[in-house]
């Protein structure tokens, strides 16, 4: 039987946006692991390495990008998946707000930890 | 005379019961997609020991003795860190081609074998997991 199960009311902007951060996550994950995990290793990690990297404008500003997508993304299908278990009423704006607020901490810790390692944006 | 009963407890038991495959699927999605935003988290805030790393003198970070670096080599140091990778990289896998099943689902494509394709998210993630068993673990003994 082919039964549809979906947290998302299907149509809405947030619903088209999930799949469009689905799509590129798909390609920068699959990047993400195999650059980090086979070409470099974990356990070979230093900040010097992490800095040569992170001070190419490209890389930087993928990394940047994953962050946001990733936040949106995961954040997104939270508030979807807790509205889907019936979240509603007041719960569900400071739940929502809540979200709001670990993303953009989430996201202001990422770029600067990325500045970190760029020493600043890097221009070239 | 009909009766009415609330059989909503054991409605959602036999709901359990009775197996279907796209209802796992969404299970599995749910529970990966959990595992992966708390991960996103854990994975900044350890990340964030490159902060205070750019501020250590030139000969620390070619010594490799700041902070960031002896923290991620500490932790990779760790068995149980290598085998939480490998359950992470098992969880990716599956989020992404099971999200994958969903986008041609949405796209109209497959919904009729979208039980197989549950199953060939499965073991497409297990094979995927097993051959990167050797890679994730070099170097952890």
């Amino acid at each position: 039987m082919a039964e549809r199960y979906s947290s998302f009311q299907q149509g809405g902007t947030m619903w088209f946006l999930q799949r469009v951060t689905a799509v590129f996550l798909l390609v920068v994950l699959a990047f993400h692991f195999f650059l980090l995990h086979f070409v470099n290793h974990a356990d070979e990690v230093s900040f010097l390495a992490s800095s040569a990297r992170m001070e190419t404008l490209s890389y930087y500003s993928l990394m940047v990008l994953f962050l946001f997508t990733a936040t949106f993304h995961g954040v997104n299908g939270v508030y979807n998946a807790l509205v889907n278990q019936g979240l509603s009423g007041t719960k569900r704006t400071v739940i929502k707000w809540t979200l709001i607020a670990a993303s953009a901490l989430l996201i202001v810790q990422g770029v600067r930890t990325a500045n970190a390692w760029a020493g600043g944006f890097p221009l070239f | 005379m009909s009766q009415s009963y609330n059989r909503g407890l054991i409605e959602d038991f036999s709901r359990w019961r009775e197996f279907e495959a796209g209802m796992w699927a969404w299970i599995f999605h749910k529970f990966t997609g959990w595992v992966l935003i708390g991960y996103l988290f854990t994975h900044i805030a350890v990340l964030s020991t490159a902060i205070p790393a750019a501020g250590a003198e030139q000969a620390v970070l070619a010594a490799e003795a700041d902070i960031y670096t002896q923290t991620i080599v500490t932790l990779e140091e760790l068995l149980l860190v290598r085998v939480l990778e490998v359950g992470l990289l098992a969880v990716a896998v599956f989020h992404m081609l099971n999200g994958t099943r969903l986008l041609l689902v949405d796209l109209g494509i497959g919904l009729e074998s979208q039980d197989k394709s549950f199953y060939a998210s499965l073991i497409l993630t297990g094979a995927i997991t097993v051959a990167s068993v050797p890679t994730f673990i070099a170097g952890a003994f």
